[in-house]
């Protein structure tokens, strides 16, 4: 069962999430490619999944007890290889080979070059059946009470695939309390705002008539992320989702709540935007003194 | 004539063969592997007694999903029973399942290593009555561009049932093409089967021959009563059955090529990326002879009996019998 935060717990999050925000842009800026908004949007709940949440030990990624992390919409795959490597999966160095030619960290997942991945994933709305899939088997050979979770991380956008409802269908059709799926509602997608190019509104409403327990949360209060997880956690007869707000590209003014910045790295010409040399300057900057709360940037 | 060391079916020149539908052997087969390996399981689209997983179903109620009329989830959520270390069977009409699903063949299951045996039923023109959307014949094309993926199109029901025992073992992503049609009984349990092996039906390896057929699937009858019609006219030919289309058994279609030099291949699908372009790419690279292809030439199927379909689009007994000697002649000149 998950204990409230203490405020020195919620200080460490917040420090890992800052870690792992400030590796994101360095690994974009190092690739030269890939995608910004989502990751940095989806770092807290990252933080607080690997290092508060999830029951895993990253000197033995295949212990068989631990729980299942499933990155659906792979794309935010920054987010993730940075967290797992601030967690100790490997050598935090090994970030700046993003997307580079031999590199563990494919530029969508593929588990044959990093095996310590739940699965690989790119093309949008599969992940979910996999989870599905992952906590049928559990409770095939375990039983109702395994304690192990499955967590699904996936975004608004994806939902506009057909296959992510027949995941949801058969997941409330099974009534899979282990299964937590975690939709990263922030709003954009490639072409531009999600209820302009594929309106999902009343998007709890949907969830709940498939038969799943809903949490709405800010995906960017560290205390609502646990505790959300800990009641879908308690709910035992069915599947849970939580609907997190967050804002993409959190952290970094000049791209936050841009539906732009969903598939472009800091350094790219966007009119409108700061010039790309200052870039990543100007987001690690930020970053590093969290908007300016912090007065004295430590390099 | 038959080649005595494959132990076929001594009924097989009767004019009431027995015929048993090639999917049944995949339902009797899932059942022995589901006894035999507790984490086999079965997942059907809403199509399980066509496909003839009731039978495990029956048996196997607690390791058995119902999923719907929803073949994407299908094959994805059978990755996800992998993962966990289940041995899952998934099952559909070939035209949905690895039709309709490929990408998420492709991407959860081949791409993510996962060893999901995919159970295609109701393939090929034979299908017959339900018309085109429901023939599945670029099937075979589709499954083996992918990486790792490892095609089998058994010839008879018993066949299939050898297949799909042994896919389960394998460990690596199947597919497994399956007839509705009753199909003659080719096969006993005593002739020899071996994924990725091709096995010799008619003639003997080391003697030279006019021609060489290469046939898959329900059509290998066909091939054979070619081969008997052929001998009362002096014309020698050698029969091999290629159940597991990929990996193909190169070095089988090459020795066939070298004692025959000439070769016909046989296939209820599209000439385009079969059978016929497996062995091509073969024998071009090997040992380059003249081929002629039986199949579908890029065309859509439609509704008929399959006798019917099969003399339509070019797949009969005469058919076959006509790219004998056509490529004999190109042999020869």
């Amino acid at each position: 069962m998950l204990n409230n935060l203490t405020n020195e717990k919620t200080k460490f999050l917040e420090e890992k999430a800052k870690d792992i925000r400030i590796s994101i842009i360095e690994m974009l800026v190092s690739a030269g490619s890939g995608h910004s908004a989502g990751p940095l949007g989806m770092a807290d709940i990252f933080a607080t999944l690997y290092f508060y949440i999830l029951r895993h030990d990253p000197k033995v990624p295949t212990w068989p007890s631990r729980d299942r992390l499933v990155l659906s919409n792979g794309h935010i795959c920054p987010v993730l290889y940075a967290t797992m490597a601030h967690a100790g999966y490997f050598p935090i160095t090994e970030l700046l080979t993003l997307r580079k030619f031999k590199s563990r960290l494919q530029g969508h997942p593929h588990r044959d070059f990093l095996p310590a991945l739940e699965t690989s994933s790119g093309p949008l709305g599969a992940g979910l059946s996999q989870a599905v899939g992952m906590a049928l088997a559990d409770r095939m050979d375990n039983g109702k009470t395994s304690g192990k979770f499955f967590y699904c991380m996936m975004s608004d956008g994806e939902l506009d695939e057909g296959q992510s409802w027949e995941a949801i269908l058969l997941a409330g059709k099974e009534k899979l309390g282990n299964l937590i799926v975690i939709v990263d509602r922030n709003n954009i997608q490639i072409d531009g705002y999600t209820e302009d190019i594929m309106p999902l509104e009343n998007l709890s409403h949907k969830f709940e008539s498939f038969n799943f327990h809903v949490e709405e949360i800010n995906g960017h209060d560290f205390n609502e992320i646990v505790s959300s997880v800990g009641r879908a956690q308690a709910v035992f007869d069915g599947p849970s989702v939580i609907i997190a707000r967050t804002i993409p590209g959190k952290g970094v003014s000049f791209m936050e709540r841009d539906y732009k910045w969903h598939g472009l790295p800091p350094g790219t010409d966007i009119a409108g935007e700061p010039p790309k040399e200052e870039q990543a300057k100007i987001a690690l900057h930020e970053l590093r003194t969290l908007g300016g709360q912090i007065k004295s940037e430590h390099e | 004539m038959l080649n005595q060391s494959q132990k076929l079916n001594p009924k097989l020149w009767d004019k009431k063969v027995d015929a048993v539908a090639i999917r049944k052997g995949f339902g009797e087969g899932l059942v022995l592997i589901g006894e035999k390996n507790r984490h086999v399981v079965g997942l059907c689209a809403d199509l399980t007694e066509s496909t003839q997983m009731h039978l495990f179903r029956n048996k196997f109620p607690e390791r058995f999903i119902e999923m719907g009329v929803a073949e994407q989830n299908l094959a994805s959520v059978a990755s996800g029973l992998s993962a966990m270390g289940k041995i899952p069977f998934i099952s559909s009409y070939a035209m949905f399942s690895p039709g309709r699903n490929w990408e998420q063949i492709r991407t959860t299951i081949c791409y993510n290593n996962r060893a999901v045996i995919i159970a295609g039923s109701h393939a090929g023109i034979s299908v017959g009555p339900d018309g085109g959307t429901h023939q599945a014949i670029e099937d075979i094309a589709i499954t083996r561009v992918i990486p790792r993926m490892v095609v089998i199109s058994p010839c008879d029901h018993i066949e299939a049932r050898k297949a799909t025992l042994a896919s389960a073992e394998l460990g690596v992503p199947v597919y497994i093409r399956l007839a509705r049609e009753k199909t003659p009984v080719i096969t006993t349990e005593d002739t020899p089967f071996e994924v990725g092996k091709a096995q010799l039906y008619y003639g003997d390896e080391e003697t030279k021959a006019d021609v060489g057929i290469i046939a898959t699937g329900a059509l290998v009858y066909k091939a054979l009563k070619v081969a008997e019609t052929l001998k009362k006219e002096n014309v020698s030919v050698k029969v091999l059955n290629i159940s597991t289309i990929k990996p193909l058994d190169t070095e089988a279609v090459i020795a066939l090529a070298k004692t025959c030099g000439a070769i016909v291949t046989v296939e209820e699908h599209q000439i385009a990326g079969g059978l016929g372009s497996a062995v091509a790419e073969t024998i071009t690279q090997g040992y380059p002879v003249p081929i002629e292809f039986i199949g579908v030439r890029d065309q859509f199927g439609q509704s008929g009996t399959p006798d019917e379909l099969l003399e339509h689009y070019g797949m009969g007994q005469s058919h076959i019998l006509a790219a004998c000697k056509k490529v004999i002649d190109r042999k020869n000149q």
